[in-house]
């Protein structure tokens, strides 16, 4: 049966159910959804926990102590991960290594950002002359190999720092020579990313209109333009991070990173291969925390880059 | 005339994170030998999808042909096997799309874009084919056709690269051209011109044409018949000046009301149809267009009228008589 | 085309003379070449003065930057500090082979003992790109036409581990697993050490068996790595829109696949092959080390470690020019792919 109710007048229009998501919200939860780069975020949360807790059963006294009566034995129960070519306990050297790997790869990071955006702001901000020296002097440091470029630098600069002290401990001074080492060789592609982000964005409406109110240069890069590149910026950083743990693996592995006693990672695995038939859990440990680490990291920036992508795919998984 | 092309009861969805998206809910129509089919509908409406599932270019996860069928020389395309599909693409029906510039191959001469197309379909050699192709190139209007064989892409400006779409699409002399709103990207001096060439070509070569766009000047321009599409449905279906005259669906009364006129008052402001078009996840019960339509009754909110001829050879889905307001 | 190419050619030059006193400056000054030269005698101070002045290092900086560019065989120098000038120098300077003598391994020049080395690391380098080449495309478009299926999460997942592991890991790890435990538990195994094994002498066999560990060590990560890319290329250029007009003209998937997906897939891979090959070098070092191959690399790290810095500077400078070269080689290549570079 047909009613013939009279015209509705007005038409209805249907109530907004959901307020929109902020950007962060709607990031976090794109990052949620890659099962990987959750785990990725477990994993690194584990070793940092390692790192730091692990002080708490360990010493960093008992990591120095060495005894070549015990050298190169077994893991056991006293020493759970074996002990190395002098006698020392391979478990508290991973623990305190730990620390100096997480803490350089960290730093170097923060250096790596720092003078990347930096050059690649002013690069594609001010463009001419400016733009052409910059890229030239960064085509220049891509073109040299950063492996042997690390060793040359770590090698030189090694010997001419000395130890510090920091909250009671000591640390070789070639930590911070490794830290600025690789910061200063790897900013180049993040530059490039960033003048390239730089070019295009300042010829958007936004920049002429912040001109217009007078905005000075500095500003206008800083708090309009920046903001707008920033996904790449936090990608390459996360990355950056596990870059720089395993540069410092390579130079330290090769004997010209940071020196012993104090340990990391990578200096654990130097001369490894020489016992490689009789004491494999020499390198099988810290080898194995270096790619645990990396990977998760990478899991991590992987998910980040996802998540952050405004092109975002939305096919069925 | 004869049907060239029928489509049944078209059904097409799409799997995403969010649900099953109906882009397409139950299309029919026909497309004559020789005549102008020209879709009309405003963006996420569904008719693009229908014309890609006629060509069977929807990736198929995640998308899927639900139901329906789509005759075309006796057979079901729907059915047909990869070469099949592939032996009728391109040389039965051809279709050009909307942005020419992401529709070429950057890196490729549109000499062998257009060559490329003969020589898979006819048994020809490459020199034939590259006479052939300066034919098109003369066809389509661009000058200097030899000497632009071996130009790029970039190297043409936007109503020259659509020129060179054109003459890709009519290479094998297809039966049928879709043409995805092919002038959109374009300016309007130049888009009158396409609009030119297309109607001459037809003439000149009797092929059948399916033109999608959400500009009525042009549907005006170019069409023999209209339908009109909202949201996964056809709301209204007739001939072209029975659609401008004689408009029957409050979408169809509302589109035309919102073109700007030459004659209307300085200061009256610009129709618009408020709200927003469903969310074709939930498809609401009832006439989908039903919220933001003026002239709803009872019945609307709870049955979705199908398509019915309220005239001779004029369909509506609607359950008002928008002259009277009443039931029709 | 061809301006395309001079235009890069002349960009390369300033580029080379940057980076050669990038490295000048950082390693001319360093260490303390008389120590190492000395070695453990002590030497006296006259004797050091004649020694830093035949080395030329009295000189400032920039002049010796230009003996060392072009060689100090056209000046004469003051060897006794007479005020006269008298002695012809004998470098003969970069630009023409020459980096000086090393300071470690007497009376022989730096360019001999690198040159003695060269075709070891390129016997293990060009192997290695060709693999890493190859494997990269096929397991990148392999992956990409079967996304989402079980077979591509597996290549990804394993790629992610793969690009993982620094190239020690790798390496020291198929050298247990290979070389170790094979041999434990009585499988054919692989060699672990140097380059042949010196009781059979240099056979291409010997040479051939040795490779097969380093060669997997330096090529499993970089193949992980560009798998990923070129898949991620593959996934952006078969959603294009000329993809699907190609599909449009009744196309068949092969000849989308190689005659319109691939060409543009590819021009982003070839620039990446061309950073790649700096760390393949760069890689050589480790590689060559734990395996004990008597390559360039090897040679690298064993003059630094003794400051040994014409060879190292050296070393860095072939190194650099290698790099650039292939640069410029890969960008030829581009530009003949991408026809929109060659006209800006």
């Amino acid at each position: 049966m047909e009613t013939s109710a009279p015209i509705i007048e007005k038409p209805v229009i249907a109530e907004i159910e959901k307020p929109p998501l902020l950007l962060s919200q709607l990031v976090f939860l794109r990052f949620k959804r890659h099962k990987m780069a959750v785990a990725g975020v477990i994993v690194l949360i584990l070793m940092v926990l390692y790192s730091i807790g692990g002080t708490f059963f360990k010493s960093e006294a008992f990591s120095l102590v060495t005894d070549t009566s015990i050298r190169l034995n077994a893991p056991s129960s006293i020493h759970p991960f074996g002990t190395d070519a002098v006698g020392r306990d391979i478990l508290a050297r991973t623990i305190y290594g730990g620390q100096i790997s997480l803490m350089i790869g960290m730093i170097a990071m923060i250096l790596e950002v720092i003078v990347g955006v930096l050059i690649g702001a002013l690069a594609g901000y001010y463009g001419g002359i400016l733009d052409s020296l910059l890229m030239r002097f960064t085509e220049a440091m891509l073109n040299i190999p950063q492996i042997p470029l690390l060793l040359v630098l770590g090698k030189l600069l090694a010997d001419k720092i000395q130890p510090i002290v920091l909250l009671g401990r000591e640390f070789s001074g070639s930590v911070i020579v490794i830290i600025a080492v690789i910061g200063l060789t790897s900013w180049m592609g993040l530059a490039r990313i960033v003048r390239a982000n730089f070019l295009s964005l300042r010829e958007q409406e936004f920049v002429t209109a912040a001109r217009c109110t007078g905005t000075n240069n500095l500003s206008i890069i800083f708090d309009h333009i920046l903001p707008n590149t920033m996904a790449p910026i936090i990608v390459s950083a996360t990355l950056s991070v596990a870059n720089a743990i395993i540069s410092e693996a390579y130079v330290s592995f090769l004997g010209v990173g940071v020196m012993p006693p104090t340990a990391t990672w990578g200096n654990m695995l130097n001369g490894a291969y020489n016992y490689i038939e009789t004491a494999p859990w020499l390198w099988i440990f810290p080898g194995s925390l270096i790619v645990l680490t990396v990977l998760s990291i990478n899991f991590i920036g992987d998910g980040l880059r996802d998540a952050l992508d405004p092109r975002a795919l939305t096919q069925a998984e | 005339m004869d049907a060239l092309l029928e489509v049944k009861d078209l059904k097409v969805q799409f799997n995403t994170l969010e649900g099953v998206v109906h882009a397409v809910n139950g299309v029919s129509f026909v497309v004559e030998e020789g005549k102008t089919l020209g879709i009309v509908g405003e963006s996420g409406c569904g008719k693009s999808v229908t014309v890609l599932s006629i060509m069977r270019l929807i990736a198929e996860p995640p998308g899927k042909i639900a139901s329906g069928e789509i005759i075309f020389e006796g057979k079901d395309l729907i059915k047909l096997g990869k070469s099949s599909m592939q032996a009728i693409r391109g040389q039965k029906i051809a279709m050009v799309f909307q942005d020419p510039m992401t529709s070429l191959n950057p890196v490729l001469t549109i000499g062998k874009q257009i060559s490329e197309a003969l020589i898979v379909h006819k048994d020809i050699n490459t020199s034939e084919a590259y006479n052939r192709t300066i034919g098109l190139l003369d066809l389509v209007g661009i000058p200097q056709a030899k000497d632009r064989y071996n130009d790029f892409p970039h190297q043409f400006s936007g109503g020259m690269r659509q020129r060179v779409m054109i003459a890709m699409a009519l290479s094998c002399n297809p039966s049928v051209l879709i043409a995805d709103e092919p002038t959109t990207a374009l300016d309007v001096t130049i888009q009158a011109q396409i609009v030119e060439l297309t109607k001459n070509l037809q003439s000149k070569v009797g092929m059948s044409v399916i033109w999608i766009t959400h500009d009525l000047g042009v549907v005006a321009e170019i069409a023999d018949r209209v339908i009109v599409m909202y949201a996964g449905y056809i709301v209204e279906e007739a001939d072209v000046y029975n659609i401008f005259e004689n408009p029957v669906h409050p979408y169809t009364l509302s589109l035309l009301r919102s073109l700007p006129r030459v004659d209307s008052h300085r200061y009256e402001r610009l129709a618009i149809i408020p709200g927003t078009p469903p969310d074709c996840i939930h498809m609401p019960t009832g006439c989908p267009f039903m919220p933001r339509c003026s002239f709803v009754i009872e019945k609307c909110t709870l049955e979705n009228p199908g398509l019915r001829n309220i005239a001779d050879d004029h369909k509506t889905a609607c359950w008002v008589d928008v002259k009277t307001g009443r039931p029709a | 085309m061809a301006r395309y190419i001079i235009r890069r050619l002349l960009q390369a030059i300033p580029l080379l003379i940057i980076i050669s006193i990038t490295i000048f400056a950082l390693l001319q000054n360093s260490g303390d070449p008389l120590a190492t030269m000395g070695g453990k005698r002590v030497t006296r101070s006259e004797d050091r003065v004649r020694l830093a002045r035949i080395l030329g290092l009295d000189q400032p900086i920039y002049i010796q930057y230009v003996y060392w560019l072009v060689g100090n065989d056209w000046v004469k120098l003051d060897i006794n500090q007479d005020g006269i000038f008298e002695t012809t120098g004998q470098r003969k300077g970069v630009l023409r082979g020459d980096f000086g003598n090393s300071l470690v391994a007497r009376g022989q020049s730096a360019m001999e003992l690198i040159k003695e080395r060269i075709p070891n690391t390129l016997v293990l380098m060009i192997p290695a790109e060709i693999i890493i080449l190859t494997f990269s495309l096929l397991v990148g478009i392999f992956s990409a036409l079967r996304q989402y299926s079980l077979t591509d999460q597996v290549i990804t997942a394993g790629s992610f581990i793969g690009y993982s592991m620094p190239i020690f890991f790798v390496a020291l790890a198929s050298m247990y697993i290979f070389g170790v435990n094979f041999r434990k538990w009585g499988l054919p195994y692989l060699p672990t050490v140097g380059m042949f094994d010196p009781k059979i002498g240099k056979t291409f066999s010997q040479v051939a068996v040795h490779m097969v560990l380093p060669i997997i060590s330096m090529s499993l990560v970089s193949i992980s790595g560009y798998s990923r890319f070129v898949r991620s290329q593959m996934l952006e250029v078969i959603s294009q829109d000329y993809i699907r007009t190609a599909y449009a003209k009744g196309l068949s998937e092969r000849m989308v696949l190689f005659g319109h997906a691939l060409k543009n897939a590819a021009i982003p891979f070839v620039t990446l092959v061309g950073i790649d090959i700096p760390f393949l070098l760069g890689g050589a070092v480790v590689t060559e080390t734990i395996f004990g191959w008597p390559g360039m690399g090897r040679l690298f790290i064993d003059h630094l470690t003794r400051f040994d810095t014409p060879v190292v500077m050296g070393i860095l400078m072939l190194i650099s020019l290698a790099v650039v070269i292939c640069q410029l080689l890969t960008d030829i290549v581009y530009g003949w792919l991408d026809p929109r570079i060659r006209y800006t």
